[in-house]
């Protein structure tokens, strides 16, 4: 052996010479880092991000466009107010129907805090485009009897032509309500219908009253004109009014009796602003699906992401191996494949939020509703980008930590 | 040359590498190194030569840190490699030892700066520094106009330039070049060995890895390997035997 012996294998001069403490890295780097890494596979990053993206655009999507419906429900409500009442005639005690008072709207006129009060009376009447049709032929539509002020009080507005006023309430004219005027294809005033036994002119079409869906279904005459033409008995079948908003339950409680004295218990008075209200509550309710749709996607994404880095690990083996001999940690070559999961995960996330809030402002403003994307569905979403990249990078960069730092060495 | 100014008087200190009786087993049963006792000194310039299989990488595994022995005493810098952690001996290749491989290992897409730069990533030093000190040692091996040049831009021989410059961008005072010209022509090959000189002259200690005898006599110093064993070797010391004898025991 012709090489100097090594002291007798006295080496240990470690007490002398200071402590060996590897540097940390400042976050900078570790972010640096791990771009580095992203940017050296621009597609493949493209692609494993591109699964997070859809399974978040899903869900900021899904959360946004029924934050939006909501929205549009809620503010519908604020304009069409919630301080009307309707009151409807139920049945008597032996299950016939019953009937309201002839005086019912000018009792409910009386009560203190209401404001307005109209009404509707059915009549047997049909309305048909031609008195070829067959009589029983009513298209769903009925034909109302209504007085001048139903308009003001249902705050309704009209398409075409006017309301009827004083003089035409008392000829053959017709309102009609906007879905029956969808139904009889009638858009135009001047038209003339055939209601009971003989022509009647439309004066006006109506716009649609989210409040009174039956109205949209009518075809509106004056009270006068229903009895003259078309043996209407002058019983009204729904009385509208509106009060002060902080009276509505006052009125309720009272409504009945007021208008019907005598049995207040055939009368039913309802909030037609409840339908909506509910409608608004329930709005979240169908997207839980989606939503678990959307998580499923999310997941399949991080599936893709962890599957990304176990290959990149394998690959990168030799760079695993050159920063190992460059001095760094077993922690720090984990830090960096984690960071670099994040990083890529968070990319995925931060544009599957951005499409997630187009696709919302897309539908919404398609729908004509005020587009609303929670914060927190934003927030939430790229949290939850980050849990997932967190997971879906543990087992690779463990993997990238246990590589052994002679494979720099084994040749290219 | 280091950063923390140890003391260097004591004769002892001035081995750089310390190898007693090392001895690596492979599973298999497939022995690498025999029993390996080494000795070298601050500033030499030395060649491990032998033919593939005479365990001339895995002396190289166990110098650098990069792998432990099976047996017997490994001290580098000073440090008795088996009294330190993982994480330790990663500071002591931190701080102590600079790399050149084969293979370049440049990453792919950077720019020499920042390749070189990345030389002090676990050094603890910050970005603007670890750029400054790359550039100056990009000049020193001579590209200083090939700063924002990505690998794929250069030749093999400014390619493994850079790998020297990221090498010894911290200053290390032990420098292991594993066949650093293995992959070039003869012409790239010699100024590499050129810059590798330039900086044993400056002061650092080289330890090159080769099969290639023409390289071998290139060094001051040649130590021979076979079978896991040390054949013969010019003893520490810059060259302080004839070459002469070497030639001989190599026939």
């Amino acid at each position: 052996m012709n090489g100097r012996t090594g002291r007798d294998g006295r080496t240990g001069q470690g007490g002398r010479r200071p402590r060996l403490v590897p540097a940390r890295m400042s976050g900078r780097d570790v972010v640096r880092v791990g771009m580095t890494g992203l940017r050296a596979r621009p597609t493949r990053v493209f692609l494993s991000a591109l699964g997070i993206a859809i399974g978040i655009a899903t869900m900021v999507a899904v959360i946004g466009i029924s934050a939006s419906s909501k929205e549009q429900l809620l503010h519908q409500l604020d304009t069409l107010g919630t301080n009307m009442l309707t009151a409807q005639p139920g049945r008597t005690l032996f299950g016939e129907d019953a009937k309201l008072p002839t005086s019912s709207v000018e009792m409910t006129r009386r009560i203190g805090p209401v404001t307005e009060a109209s009404a509707t009376g059915r009549t047997d009447a049909s309305v048909r485009r031609t008195n070829y049709i067959d009589k029983a032929n009513t298209s769903g539509i009925a034909v109302q009897a209504t007085g001048a002020d139903l308009l003001h009080t249902l705050d309704g507005s009209m398409r075409t032509g006017v309301w009827l006023d004083s003089a035409t309430q008392r000829y053959p004219a017709v309102v009609l309500g906007a879905e029956s005027a969808r139904r009889l294809g009638v858009q135009k005033v001047g038209r003339q219908v055939w209601i009971g036994d003989r022509w009647f002119t439309v004066v006006g079409v109506l716009n649609p009253l989210p409040l009174a869906p039956e109205v949209d279904r009518s075809a509106l005459v004056g009270w006068d004109a229903a009895a003259r033409y078309l043996g209407f008995d002058g019983h009204p079948t729904t009385i509208y009014e509106r009060s002060a908003d902080t009276a509505v339950r006052d009125v309720r409680s009272v409504l009945p009796r007021t208008i019907n004295p005598r049995n207040p218990e055939q009368v039913e008075v309802s909030r037609p602003s409840d339908a909506l209200a509910a409608k608004a509550a329930a709005a979240g309710a169908f997207t839980n699906l989606l939503l678990g749709l959307g998580a499923v996607a999310l997941l399949v994404g991080g599936v893709g992401v962890a599957n990304t880095m176990v290959i990149s690990v394998l690959e990168r083996r030799r760079e695993i191996g050159l920063r190992r001999s460059l001095g760094a940690t077993r922690g720090q070559v984990r830090t960096q494949f984690l960071a670099e999961s994040l990083l890529l995960s968070a990319l995925g996330g931060v544009v599957g939020a951005v499409l997630g809030a187009a696709a919302t402002f897309a539908f919404a403003s398609y729908r004509g509703w005020p587009p609303v994307v929670p914060s927190w569905a934003l927030f939430g979403g790229i949290g939850a980008t980050l849990v997932i990249g967190t997971i879906a990078g543990i087992y690779p960069a463990a993997r990238a930590a246990r590589v052994s730092p002679t494979v720099a060495l084994t040749t290219a | 040359m280091t950063p923390e100014n140890a003391p260097r008087e004591d004769a002892e200190d001035s081995a750089i590498i310390e190898l007693g009786g090392v001895t690596k087993v492979y599973p298999g049963d497939v022995q690498a190194l025999r029993g390996v006792d080494l000795l070298v000194e601050r500033g030499e310039l030395a060649a491990i030569v032998g033919p593939s299989g005479s365990g001339k990488s895995t002396m190289l595994h166990v110098v650098g840190t990069l792998d432990r022995p099976s047996g017997g005493t490994v001290s580098i810098a000073g440090y008795d490699v088996a009294e330190l952690s993982d994480r330790e001996l990663s500071a002591l290749r931190a701080r102590h030892i600079g790399f050149v491989f084969q293979g370049f290992h440049l990453a792919v897409g950077v720019s020499a700066l920042d390749n070189v730069a990345d030389g002090l990533l676990y050094r603890g030093v910050p970005l603007r520094t670890r750029r400054e000190l790359a550039r100056a040692a990009l000049e020193r091996v001579g590209l200083g106009h090939r700063v924002g040049h990505r690998p794929h831009q250069m030749s093999g021989g400014e390619q493994q330039r850079v790998a020297v410059a990221r090498a010894v961008v911290g200053e290390p005072e032990l420098l292991l070049a594993d066949e650093p010209t293995g992959n070039l022509d003869t012409r790239s090959g010699a100024e590499v060995l050129e810059v590798l000189r330039d900086l044993h002259r400056a002061g650092t200690t080289i330890v090159v890895i080769t099969h290639d005898m023409e390289i071998a006599e290139w060094a001051a110093r040649r130590v021979r390997v076979r079978d896991g064993l040390i054949v013969s070797d010019d003893g520490p010391g810059t060259g302080r035997q004839a070459l002469a004898e070497l030639r001989g025991a190599a026939r």
